[in-house]
């Protein structure tokens, strides 16, 4: 046996340690703290600094990849500086990232972009540091209830994933169409209802089947899924993933159409990519900047805490048609696309039945998008083939 | 094209599924295997499979050719295997935590140099058609077999006649299962679990080149949720035997098509649950094949012992 101590630091040099690292902390915690009061809460619109955070890799092809997007527009705005990182799980990491985005380079705004990010994290930073200003997508804003520095903003994809859904059912030959989802929550079930209505606007015979993987990102059971589908003579594919690459390259191999979601995904598939339901976040992005520099913010009530927007609003977009789409179908996407931005074409118009048979909107009803029904759905439209629970 | 199959959809789907899905499980628990007989855990072949990955995809988009990319993502983990292998054999290390050291090390470089890769689309593996005789494009399209498959599963009857007939074979068991009586015949046991180590963990970059040039054929972060790890527990699962790792990897393979397989005919009530068949499965067998009579047989004797 070696005799060693087991620790190889005595007790005096390791308090010594510490204090020496808690008083370096102290000072640089204390040193930006004074920087960020001067330069951020002073509001002079001189120079905003702006952090994004996203969950994943900022090229992704999806839900991150379409924020970064954004990220880079408002980045070339005048009067702008940004910083962001990725990668950023839903725990305390996102306090910590966010925490020196503010004390190390005096960001001013924060637009923190993954749904788990809200709650407790985003709410416990914005008590904490007042003078900045929160934005989180997707979250739902409680006036009284949360603090007044935060503000939540998000797009009815939904409209764009009909506009898909016409195009999907012209391009169909089998008029079966396949929907790859995550998880059964209101968000994807609105996705899948839109789409399939869509569809359905066209060709009532046409069904959507309905896979659900289980989470948000899960490559090998989505090309999995995607494989069952054309298995079973399912001719075009969309997806609500974080991540729509596997799926479009499933389906461009598999030698089916495709439809995206998030970002635009052409490129990975250029002869079955129909088109695409796309965030808008680049023009989102700016129309804050905008208000922020004339001086307006969540605090002061210039900024409303609950942004919401669709196709009339620019918060979406839809991919280029790709050169699977026949005039025909480009023709009735776009007349819809008009219709929804000029208000005429509400997709929720009663009588909607789930596919169980049962009445869940009522004839002559109409739930605008802002609907609180809408948030709340629970249950598929008839012509889905699948379940949520 | 429009055929529709309905429920023979659902055992065609497992066929498809096992010869599309279980190679990575192969690679990594036929390296693992080699690793564990040589008396030396490594669970970072979960960072080599994703090291393997990325630089395959990566080699193959820069040379546009998919077999350099596959040598290249053994080399990676073959380096990565040598870290592991150099690390844990120093005294009173243990090699769990060097291991769990090393997941997390080659999954964060793989990530830090794979982000230029995800958005380029690299040239793919090619497949064997054994279906072509067949006129419907299911079972074609399910008969595609990866050359680098039918090079795993050669693989396993080779590992096993490597540790039954040959002498280097008898080398690694003997450092694996009594690492003093190596010793003694004037064996070094550091040479000889370095290379066992490398070795396997190149077999893992191997298996990282299937998932991102074959299936699911790209490179994102998440390519190999957790697979790698399943593929070590794998090993425990198949009793340190070659064979049974193969069969076990099939099985594994099957089961993942499973769950997506069977709401795509239909059946849309409890798919958590089936979405959970490979590990219920595994539950399944370990119940039916334990005896209460003998301990687990097949444990290379000094594995995972840390050296003075």
């Amino acid at each position: 046996m070696r005799t060693r101590p087991p620790f190889p630091l005595s007790r005096r040099q390791v308090l010594r340690g510490l204090l020496a690292t808690s008083a370096f902390g102290l000072t640089v915690k204390l040193g930006a703290c004074a920087d960020s009061s001067a330069g951020g809460g002073g509001g002079s619109a001189d120079n905003l600094v702006m952090g994004f955070v996203y969950v994943g890799p900022r090229d992704d092809y999806g839900y991150n990849q379409a924020h970064a997007e954004g990220h880079d527009h408002a980045s070339t705005l005048e009067g702008v500086t940004t910083v962001e990182e990725a990668n950023v799980p839903e725990t305390t990491a996102v306090q910590e990232s966010i925490r020196s985005m503010i004390d190390l380079d005096g960001a001013s705004v924060i637009f923190a972009t993954s749904f788990g990010y809200f709650d407790p994290h985003v709410l416990a930073l914005a008590e904490e540091y007042p003078d900045v200003q929160f934005f989180h997508c997707g979250g739902l804003y409680q006036e009284g209830v949360h603090p007044e520095n935060v503000g939540s903003y998000f797009g009815y994809i939904d409209e764009a994933q009909y506009i898909a859904g016409i195009v999907a059912a012209h391009a169909s030959n089998s008029k079966r169409l396949g929907f790859i989802a995550a998880k059964p929550i209101p968000q994807v079930l609105r996705n899948i209802n839109s789409f399939t209505l869509g569809a359905r606007s066209i060709d009532p015979s046409v069904t959507t089947q309905v896979i659900f993987t289980g989470d948000w990102s899960l490559p090998v059971r989505e090309a999995e899924a995607a494989n069952s589908m054309a298995d079973q003579g399912v001719d075009v594919l969309t997806c609500h993933v974080d991540s729509p690459k596997v799926v479009v390259e499933t389906a461009e191999r598999r030698g089916i159409f495709s439809s995206g979601y998030h970002a635009n995904q052409v490129d990975l598939a250029p002869t079955g990519y129909l088109t695409g339901a796309e965030w808008n976040w680049a023009g989102v992005y700016e129309q804050y900047v905008q208000m922020i520099q004339e001086g307006k913010t969540l605090m002061n009530g210039g900024i409303p805490h609950l942004v919401r927007g669709g196709l009339q609003e620019e918060f979406l977009k839809l991919s280029p048609y790709g050169s699977a789409v026949s005039e025909e179908a480009k023709k009735a996407a776009d007349a819809a696309k008009a219709q929804i931005v000029s208000g005429e074409l509400v997709i929720y118009d009663g009588e909607i039945k789930d596919n169980q048979g049962t009445v869940v909107i009522e004839n002559g009803k109409k739930l605008e998008q802002t609907a609180l029904e809408l948030e709340q759905m629970d249950w598929l439209v008839e012509g889905v083939s699948g379940s949520v629970g | 094209m429009s055929a529709d199959l309905g429920w023979w959809g659902v055992p065609l789907a497992i066929l498809a599924g096992t010869l599309r899905g279980s190679a990575p499980f192969l690679f990594v628990s036929l390296g693992e295997c080699l690793t564990e007989k040589s008396g030396k855990i490594n669970l970072g072949l979960e960072g080599s499979l994703l090291m393997g990955a990325m630089s395959a995809y990566a080699i193959s988009y820069l040379t546009g050719s998919p077999w350099t990319g596959v040598i290249v993502a053994g080399i990676a983990g073959m380096a990565l295997g040598g870290i592991h292998g150099w690390l844990a054999q120093q005294p009173r290390v243990n090699d769990v935590a060097v291991g769990i050291a090393m997941i997390i090390f080659g999954s964060g470089l793989a990530f830090f140099l794979g982000k230029p890769f995800i958005q380029p689309v690299a040239p793919q593996l090619p497949s064997i058609a054994f279906g072509s005789w067949s006129s419907s494009p299911q079972l074609e399209s399910a008969l595609r077999v990866s050359p680098l498959f039918i090079l795993g599963v050669l693989i396993a009857p080779l590992m096993q006649w490597f540790f039954r007939s040959t002498r280097w074979g008898l080398l690694v068991r003997a450092v694996g299962d009594s690492p003093d009586a190596a010793r003694a015949m004037g064996i070094s046991i550091f040479k000889v679990r370095l290379l066992s180590i490398m070795v396997g963990s190149a077999l893992a970059g191997v298996g990282g080149a299937f998932l991102s040039l074959y299936y699911p054929g790209s490179w994102t972060e998440r390519i190999s949720s957790g697979q790698g790890l399943m593929a070590v527990a794998l090993v425990i699962f198949a009793r340190w035997n070659p064979m049974q790792c193969l069969y076990a990897s099939l099985l594994f393979g099957g089961a993942q098509a499973i769950g997506p397989a069977l709401q795509s005919v239909g059946v849309d009530a409890y798919y958590y649950l089936f979405n959970a068949s490979p590990y219920i499965l595994t539950l399944l067998i370990m119940i039916i094949t334990c005896s209460p009579k003998r301990t687990l047989t097949g444990v290379p004797g000094a594995l995972g012992q840390t050296q003075e």
